[in-house]
């Protein structure tokens, strides 16, 4: 039975080591939400495009021999009645080439809104090329009740993009994020 | 210190030596004896069976015909649900625990295992996981629909309160994982018997220390996910909302992460149970022991690297598509070799048909047609046909119905003479078995074809050219259903010690010490500890 009294302390230095093992995966499930984020900014893996503007740079060459097309996709979100367009649903245009495109937003409710667009690109890699000088999803959108608002979005192909890729989808989906915002959006002073 | 442990020390070793156990109900709720444990844990794992099972039936009354008859389509969701849920965390995983608890301490010549109290503790919470989840069934909106796998948003934003019970249930389900496998690994590491190296322990000990280890590993990143789903839901967290910056695709990949290593968690003990019964009836020792160690922790490494072949539809870039999709494909080597070396042991070997034997073989068969299909899901271009359809359904029905549970009643019949001292019914066991075996292929076989032509998994109605196939599936589910009938009469048979005495060492070519201790192994044993040359 001598022998017993070693394995006990043993056992305690085991399940301590398994119970922090335990702890460090828990925290491990949870680290893995910005290691995802981040790991998605890098590779565009999951279609979000960046929140800051691009600036187009001057010498930036159009690369006349290629021809994208580049598909726009509007939809709000569940239980929201706002009309969301846009102008074309569609452009062709060469990489390096900056295009405008308007969005339009009604809101048809009665009350005041403040919506949010978010973009996603298909196919996810070409989101790291499409750089937006100007758009409306960079900030919310407080709309007044039976507002219609028209909202620019500026943007160009880098010419570095895959050569496989020939065309790609823009989707914004709006939200409302009234209750969210509203306390903020009274101080924060919006500017164009 | 020293004194204090010296202590409780020896008011344990005095409480070891008196030999009667307590009786009734109080023998159960304050037992610390891993026999004990072992038993309340298995037969908990099979009402489960039969409640996921009659969840299953459910299922399959309604898909008998085209057109809704019996249930309304949220209730069939609710179904499919709870039917996942039970299965998985009900009955295959505590059957597991239970075949560990009797078996790790017999076979490696320990007295108990090594935390006796918690052990009871990790038990007798699930009983209450499990009366909380199924007691969801009677709020407004019914049980949790939204699939055993539980997707942001269905979870969360398009979910009814009866997700805060399925939380809390996973919560305690999880915690009872965590600390039986934490059982597991201190009673391997430390109460081995002299002599007993790694590399002597029998592979059922084996797959099951390698399976605690995944089990540490990824229930409490599940822990995470649920409490994610929990936050989202009612305290205006945005882990998986993308109108507050969040992502429903980072569930799936959380999701999956655990998702992956426990479905290897439900079938590596099963490996283990095999390779300890094929040898037996084959008379002949393992081929290739220290090849299935290692093939069982390759298998463990890589289901790390693998999630996302359950994602491929989400649109991922190519690069990822592939790395996925070969590291899905890398599984079928070790896999590989494990069948390998079950079919040369059984070559050439003086071979008999007992019963364990029998579902042994199944298992090796069938388990083999449902890893194909796995292969056939793992190539990410035709993914995009079978996702989501019951050529999935199919694929884990053959492993985990034809696999693991196959593999848990071939333990079943192989130790029940030493837990209950006399021998099974041959003839019902035989019965059972050749039932299963026919019932489980029309279930499941014809599923490949209806999926591979597109029924989706998962609706509660289908289109009229599936009308066939799926009656013939109801059939054949009906028929296993009531099979497993059989396996309780002759569980309870021998529970009650109707049969034949069992020897000490009932099958001729068996190996392990659980074999040197008499049938009913009793009460207590290896108080000293057996010398392992």
């Amino acid at each position: 039975m001598s022998e017993q009294q070693p394995k006990r302390q043993d056992n305690s230095r085991v399940i301590t080591r398994l119970l922090a093992s335990v702890m460090i995966m828990f925290a491990f499930g949870f680290a893995l939400v910005p290691l995802y984020e981040k790991f998605c900014e890098v590779t565009g893996f999951n279609g979000r495009t960046s929140n800051t503007a691009a600036t187009a740079d001057e010498s930036m060459q159009i690369d006349q021999s290629r021809v994208i097309t580049v598909e726009f996709h509007t939809r709000v979100s569940r239980g929201v009645s706002w009309d969301f367009t846009s102008e074309v649903r569609s452009v062709r245009l060469h990489p390096g080439e900056v295009k405008i495109v308007n969005f339009y937003v009604e809101n048809k409710t009665n009350r005041d809104v403040v919506a949010q667009a978010l973009p996603s690109v298909a196919p996810g890699e070409a989101s790291l090329y499409l750089n937006k000088t100007e758009c409306f999803c960079f900030e919310n959108q407080p709309l007044a009740a039976g507002e219609r608002a028209v909202m620019p979005m500026q943007f160009y192909l880098d010419p570095d993009l895959p050569d496989h890729v020939h065309r790609l989808t823009l989707s914004y989906m709006m939200y409302d994020l009234t209750d969210q915002v509203r306390p903020r959006t009274a101080s924060a002073n919006r500017s164009e | 210190m020293s004194t204090v442990v010296t202590d409780t020390h020896s008011a344990h070793d005095a409480h070891d030596h008196h030999d009667h156990k307590p009786t009734g109900i109080k023998r159960w709720l304050f037992t610390t004896n891993h026999k004990d444990i072992g038993t309340m844990y298995l037969w908990f794992s099979f009402i489960m069976f039969l409640v996921g099972g009659s969840m299953a039936l459910m299922i399959r009354a309604e898909l008998f015909q085209p057109g809704m008859q019996i249930v309304d389509p949220h209730f069939f969701n609710q179904m499919t649900t709870m039917h996942g849920v039970i299965m998985v965390f009900g009955a295959v995983m505590p059957a597991f625990v239970g075949l560990a608890n009797w078996m790790i301490p017999l076979m490696i010549g320990a007295p108990d295992m090594a935390l006796p109290r918690m052990n009871n503790w990790s038990f007798w919470i699930l009983p209450f996981a499990f009366m909380i989840m199924l007691s969801s069934f009677f709020m407004p909106g019914g049980a949790p629909a939204f699939g055993w796998t539980f997707y942001a948003p269905l979870s969360t934003t398009y979910s009814t309160d009866s997700t805060a019970l399925f939380v809390f249930s996973m919560h305690i389900m999880g915690m009872s994982s965590i600390m039986g496998a934490i059982n597991v690994i201190v009673t391997i590491m430390n109460m081995r018997a002299p002599g007993m190296t790694y590399m002597k322990m029998p592979l059922f000990v084996w797959t099951w220390f390698i399976t605690a280890f995944l089990l540490i590993a990824v229930m409490p990143v599940l822990a995470g996910v649920v409490t994610m789903v929990l936050t989202d839901k009612y305290f205006g967290t945005h882990f998986f909302d993308a109108a507050g910056g969040g992502d429903p695709v980072l569930f799936q990949h959380l999701f999956w992460f655990f998702g992956h290593p426990e479905v290897y968690i439900m079938i590596l003990p099963s490996f283990g149970i095999v390779s300890a019964i094929i040898p037996a009836f084959a008379r002949k020792p393992l081929f290739g022991y220290a090849s299935m160690v290692y093939a069982t922790a390759s298998i463990a490494g890589l289901s790390f690297l693998v999630w996302a072949h359950h994602m491929f539809t989400t649109g991922m870039p190519t690069f990822a598509s592939l790395f996925f999709m070969y590291m899905t494909m890398l599984i079928a080597v070790p896999t590989g070799v494990k069948v390998f070396n079950w079919v040369t042991t059984m070559w050439r070997g003086a071979m008999t048909f007992e019963t364990p034997m029998l579902f042994a073989i199944a298992f090796v068969v069938l388990f083999t047609i449902g890893g194909l299909s796995g292969i056939m899901l793992a190539i990410t271009p035709v993914d995009y046909q079978y996702h989501d359809t019951y050529f999935v359904v199919a694929h884990f029905h053959y492993v985990l119905v034809s696999g693991a549970v196959f593999s848990i009643m071939a333990a079943a019949y192989y130790w029940l003479p030493k837990w209950s001292g006399v021998m099974y019914d041959d003839f019902l066991s035989k019965l059972h078995f050749w039932c299963s075996l026919i019932s489980v292929n029309i279930l499941f076989f014809p599923m490949h074809f209806v999926g591979l032509a597109g029924m989706p998994r998962r609706i509660p109605d289908y289109a009229l050219q599936f009308a066939d196939i799926n009656a013939i599936v109801s059939v054949g589910g009906f028929l296993f259903g009531f099979s497993q009938l059989i396996f309780l009469a002759v569980v309870i048979k021998a529970a009650m010690k109707k049969g034949e005495p069992a020897p000490a060492k009932p099958w001729e070519g068996a190996e392990g010490l659980e074999w040197t201790v008499p049938s009913p192994a009793p009460y207590h044993t290896f108080d000293v500890p057996p010398q392992v040359k």
